[in-house]
């Protein structure tokens, strides 16, 4: 094998540090969409990457929904600080007040569909025109078709039929006033090229990623966290568990597994093993209808 | 563990859907609640067996219509290697979709249907990956269930469509017998193909040698942007980030600046803030040159004693991906990586018919899927590689001044 050789992990990262590099030459205001999560973190981790030694050319945004787990939220301002990145943070709670906003109710009521209209509101109120974010084409069926550079029209809405052809290594990032352009530099990772990067590259992570004893219910084979975001019914049992997170969203959304794989190599170990896909396994949300990202990536979702 | 980009063509039967679930299905790459979404889907079309098909069906308005509208990716792994699959559709009306799937691709399966042989859309595939220099091809000759399995069937196959591989100069083709359907050949070698003494898909895909497939030999680098972070600690730190398109940049190597055509050396290599002897393509980069000189986003950075080629006037083949027809005369932007030229396409040549590789007269304007030979005249001087040499550095796009579109992808001659 030839001494010019890259491993996958090593092009990913390079393909991903070109295509930061593109968002901070053609757009004016870009904005990382971060979340907390693990994909984010590694998002964040690439970007300081490819702007080292200078600092990241633009703000980590949180569209806070309330309803984060806490260790998230101290995870991300203790980011914010380290790479001394902007945060800029706007809550779901001020814009359903604002807008009087009908909240979901019912036994799990997530504000996740709502978080379109407090990004919608926060790329109007600072003109961000380019918005990146860390999903990945292996999550998800409407992911898999979704572009590097994805063009979205003045509501945030995605066209499906209407997505520029992606050549080469060229990124089109030309928009007209009002248009904003979503940006997934980590497109090509799956769940396992993210966890072993993670892994080579020692960042670090909330620790809900990792093994630790939780209340709980179990509801239709899920773990939910028990916490004031949900309703516990007198029918369900709370429980105590060793668990851990495959994904962080909100509380109301994710859900937990059985875990006790407390480090970085367990956790590799245990998703090389598993038999479950990361959405299907966490998220409560995408199981309401088959098309559900679908119809939320056209109205504007991440 | 490296990593394999891979692009299937085929018609509209001929089971691509297929072959790719059967692939991700076999190497145990599909997951328990896919599956469980999957039966329940089968179900509702009231088939016996697991549609693998519905797999790789993505949005509910190709659902709708049982048919794929867009290039969508997979991803999947063995121990040997990373997969990339661009799941491209078969459809007359969506060569762009191929070209687009087709433009990163390593390797191509094209499929065939026993039954049909090689047929008109099997030419339009091999032509594409021809124009687009996939340095690898596999022609899988698929359904081999419906044809009993003839040796003989496969045989004329392989006769007929080496013709086209020699009309068409493709190098590296490979051959494989299988039924996506019953997963013959596909992760393990059939038992009732026994005539039959390759590897099956999964291996040959895990086993072709891809190392030689960049080109290591002419270093190119185009800057995407300059990193002046302007700190008290960093008050003098200029670097030029970008990535090597190709070849390998040391330390004290004499470079030239273009198309300014101003020599210097590098006094500095970095990745992500480490220091470097030496780096190659396709790593992402920042150089740092000795001598003071002023150099923006889109100019390229080569060895002096191997320099491309600097012109404004550009012979090229244009696939053209837009609705909108091309209108010589018209104004565009030409992107070639990340130098952004205004450009003129001053003159088509002729049509390409991309089932025949015929010449043909130009007498409306391009249409969308067509292929053309023309003269593109730019702004400023490019500063490229012909394709044929260097794919990385001979490769652009037009963009529609007007609606922003992609509309063209650019092969520089």
């Amino acid at each position: 094998m030839s001494k010019y050789h890259l491993d996958y992990l090593e092009q990913l990262e390079a393909e991903s540090i070109h295509i930061f590099r593109e968002i901070a030459a053609q757009f004016e205001k870009p904005a990382l969409l971060f979340s907390g999560g693990k994909d984010s973190i590694t998002l964040v981790h690439l970007a300081k990457k490819a702007f080292a030694p200078g600092r990241i050319p633009f703000p980590l945004v949180h569209i806070d929904t309330g309803h984060n787990f806490p260790e998230a939220l101290a995870y991300r301002d203790q980011l914010a600080e380290e790479v001394k990145a902007d945060l800029v943070v706007r809550k779901v709670e001020d814009t359903i007040k604002q807008r009087d906003l009908t909240e979901p109710k019912g036994k799990f009521a997530s504000r996740n569909w709502l978080q379109t209209y407090t990004l919608l509101d926060t790329i109007e109120e600072f003109g961000f025109d380019a918005c990146i974010g860390g999903a990945r084409r292996d999550e998800e069926k409407a992911r898999a078709k979704e572009r590097i550079f994805s063009v979205r029209d003045e509501f945030g809405q995605w066209n499906p039929k209407l997505q520029r052809p992606e050549l080469w290594g060229i990124y089109n990032g030309r928009i007209h006033k009002g248009e904003n352009v979503r940006v997934f530099p980590i497109s090509n990772w799956t769940e396992l090229d993210i966890w072993n990067y993670i892994r080579k590259e020692n960042i670090g992570l909330p620790s809900i990623y990792f093994s630790h004893e939780r209340e709980v219910i179990a509801h239709e084979g899920q773990l939910i966290a028990v916490s004031g975001f949900i309703q516990v019914d007198d029918t369900d049992t709370v429980i105590k568990k060793r668990v851990r997170y495959r994904t962080v969203g909100d509380m109301t959304c994710t859900a937990a597994v059985e875990s006790a794989a407390a480090t970085l190599d367990e956790v590799i170990n245990e998703i090389t093993a598993a038999r479950i896909s990361e959405r299907g396994e966490t998220r409560i949300d995408d199981k309401v209808t088959e098309a559900a990202m679908e119809d939320r990536k056209k109205n504007g979702y991440f | 563990m490296d990593l394999l980009r891979f692009i299937t063509a085929g018609s509209v039967d001929d089971g691509k859907s297929t072959l790719i679930g059967r692939l991700l299905y076999d190497s145990k790459n599909i997951l328990v609640d896919q599956l469980e979404a999957l039966e329940k889907q089968t179900r509702n079309k009231e088939a016996g067996v697991i549609d693998l098909a519905l797999l790789t069906d993505g949005l509910r308005a190709e659902r709708e219509q049982g048919i794929t509208i867009d290039v969508a990716y997979r991803y999947f792994s063995t121990p040997q290697r990373k997969f990339i699959i661009a799941d491209a559709p078969g459809h007359v009306q969506y060569t762009r979709n191929m070209i687009t799937g087709a433009s990163n691709a390593n390797l191509i399966i094209i499929l065939v249907d026993a039954r049909q042989g090689v047929v008109e859309q099997t030419r339009r595939h091999s032509i594409i990956a021809s124009l687009l220099k996939i340095p690898h091809v596999v022609v899988a000759v698929n359904k081999m269930d419906l044809v009993e399995y003839s040796q003989d069937v496969y045989n004329n196959i392989l006769i007929d469509y080496a013709e086209v591989a020699k009309q068409l100069g493709l190098k590296d083709v490979t051959y494989i017998p299988i039924s996506a359907l019953n997963g013959d050949n596909i992760v393990d070698r059939s038992s009732v193909i026994d005539w039959y003494e390759g590897k099956p898909l999964l291996q040959l895909l895990e086993e072709v040698e891809i190392g030689r497939d960049i080109n290591h030999a002419d270093a190119r680098f185009q800057v995407q942007l300059v990193i002046r972070p302007q700190t008290t600690d960093l008050h003098d730190y200029r670097g030029y980030a970008g990535k090597v398109a190709s070849g390998v940049y040391r330390k004290g190597d004499k470079v030239t600046v273009l198309p300014a055509n101003i020599e210097t050396s590098i006094s500095k290599l970095e990745i992500g803030g480490e220091e470097k002897e030496e780096v190659f393509a396709p790593q992402s980069v920042i150089i740092h040159l000795a001598d003071d000189i002023d150099i923006s986003r889109g100019d390229s950075i080569v060895k002096t004693d191997d320099q491309p080629q600097v012109a404004n006037e550009l012979e090229v083949l244009l696939c053209w991906l837009d609705e909108k027809p091309l209108q010589p005369g018209n104004k565009y932007y030409l992107q070639h990586n990340s130098r952004l030229l205004r450009a003129v396409v001053k003159q088509v040549e002729y049509k390409l018919d991309v089932n025949t590789l015929q010449q043909l007269p130009v007498e409306a304007g391009v249409k969308l899927n067509e292929v053309v030979k023309a003269t593109i005249k730019t702004a400023s001087p490019l500063v490229y590689d012909s394709y044929a040499k260097n794919q990385a550095d001979g490769s652009a796009i037009l963009v529609d001044e007007t609606s922003n579109n992609t509309v063209a992808a650019v092969l520089l001659q």
